[in-house]
């Protein structure tokens, strides 16, 4: 029988002065991911948005555990979106949506 | 305990006051403990305290750092001369075999940075790092050239990269990871970069301490060297004068 495959949920703030939509935003992280590491490697990531919120710029993506540190350095690259000058960064990474949103505390709740 | 970070490389616009606190700011935001600025060589002392205090306010330690970028050996140790007891940190911009050999074996450097842009002009080799295990000297790789540059010229830097740091690994020449950044936006948090050095084959253990422990190594060591006090590695004095009956 197949194991079942983990996940990590992300955290992600996105630094910018202008308004990102979550397309935009989803858009540059797989332009990202796709540049690192070609679409072999992005296949493998199990990459989804899972939340977004606009007003504070932070969203949650989860990507299969194995590649975590692989989407931490295709982010980190990440320096606009949609042409506006951007960068993200990673708050903090759980294994479930329900501790990361503990984690975030007040900043983030669903 | 908990790890500490250091940040040995952001380049703001120091005539910017505004800019220069926010990335100071942005840093203690971001996790670092430590950070270092480098200096113009005509006002070192001046800067130097302006930015303590501005480093004070968010929670950071400031170290003075001096990127040197002679044209010529014989001008490298001059400037050495002139500045090494100013400064925390003496970098060396490596732009010629030369002054790179030079740097290399030097005792009073202790990062050697390479031009990113060119991989022609990356000269740590085999020698190079032989030299430079036999000194102090660390090698310092800036993390904004991978954020900036795109394809071609970020495949061929990753490669130079790839290999310098086997070649560092090798020799056991430590390895120093700085941001390199001039702006707040090309700041990237401790954790992120060390997972960016896995694109040159540098392990999450080794890219961790060189966020934390070798730039910490670094500036320690050079703190107590200008200390008053300071005699030789592990020697200080302790009374002068009529004190020491």
């Amino acid at each position: 029988m197949k194991a079942k495959t983990r996940r990590r949920y992300l955290a992600l703030k996105i630094d910018s002065k202008e308004k990102i939509s979550q397309k935009e935003l989803m858009n540059a992280v797989w332009d990202a991911v796709l540049r690192l590491y070609g679409e072999y490697g992005a296949s493998k990531t199990s990459l989804a948005l899972i939340r977004y919120d606009a007003e504070k710029n932070l969203a949650i993506i989860r990507v299969a555990h194995t590649e975590t540190e692989k989407i931490r350095a295709a982010v980190a690259t990440i320096t606009e979106i949609a042409s506006k000058p951007a960068a993200t960064h990673i708050l903090t990474v759980s294994g479930t949506i329900k501790k990361l949103c503990k984690k975030l505390e007040s900043n983030f709740k669903p | 305990m908990k790890r500490r970070f250091a940040d040995l490389h952001l380049q703001p616009n120091l005539s910017d006051v505004e800019q220069t606190k926010n990335m100071l700011s942005k840093a203690s935001e971001l996790g670092y403990r430590l950070v270092a600025v480098p200096l113009p060589m005509v006002s070192i002392e001046n800067f130097a305290k302006k930015l303590t205090t501005t480093c004070q306010e968010n929670k950071l330690d400031f170290s003075s750092r001096l990127d040197l970028k002679p044209k010529t050996p014989r001008e490298l140790t001059q400037q050495l001369r002139k500045f090494r007891r100013r400064v925390e940190i003496v970098a060396v911009i490596c732009e010629s075999k030369e002054v790179a050999r030079q740097a290399a074996k030097d005792h009073r450097v202790d990062l050697l940075n390479f031009p990113a842009t060119d991989p022609r002009k990356r000269f740590f080799d085999k020698a190079e790092a032989e030299l430079a295990s036999s000194s102090i000297a660390a090698l310092e790789i800036d993390i904004k050239p991978l954020l900036t540059l795109k394809g071609p010229a970020r495949i061929r830097l990753l490669a130079a990269l790839r290999r310098e740091v086997a070649v560092a690994k090798d020799h056991h020449v430590p390895i120093v990871i700085s941001s390199g950044a001039a702006s707040p936006l090309e700041m990237r948090k401790p954790m992120e970069m060390a997972a960016l050095a896995a694109l040159f084959d540098l392990d999450k253990p080794a890219a961790l301490e060189a966020v934390s422990k070798t730039p910490f190594t670094i500036f320690k060591r050079n703190r107590e060297k200008l200390k008053h006090n300071f005699v030789a590695p592990g020697i200080r004095l302790i009374r002068e004068g009529s004190d020491c009956l």
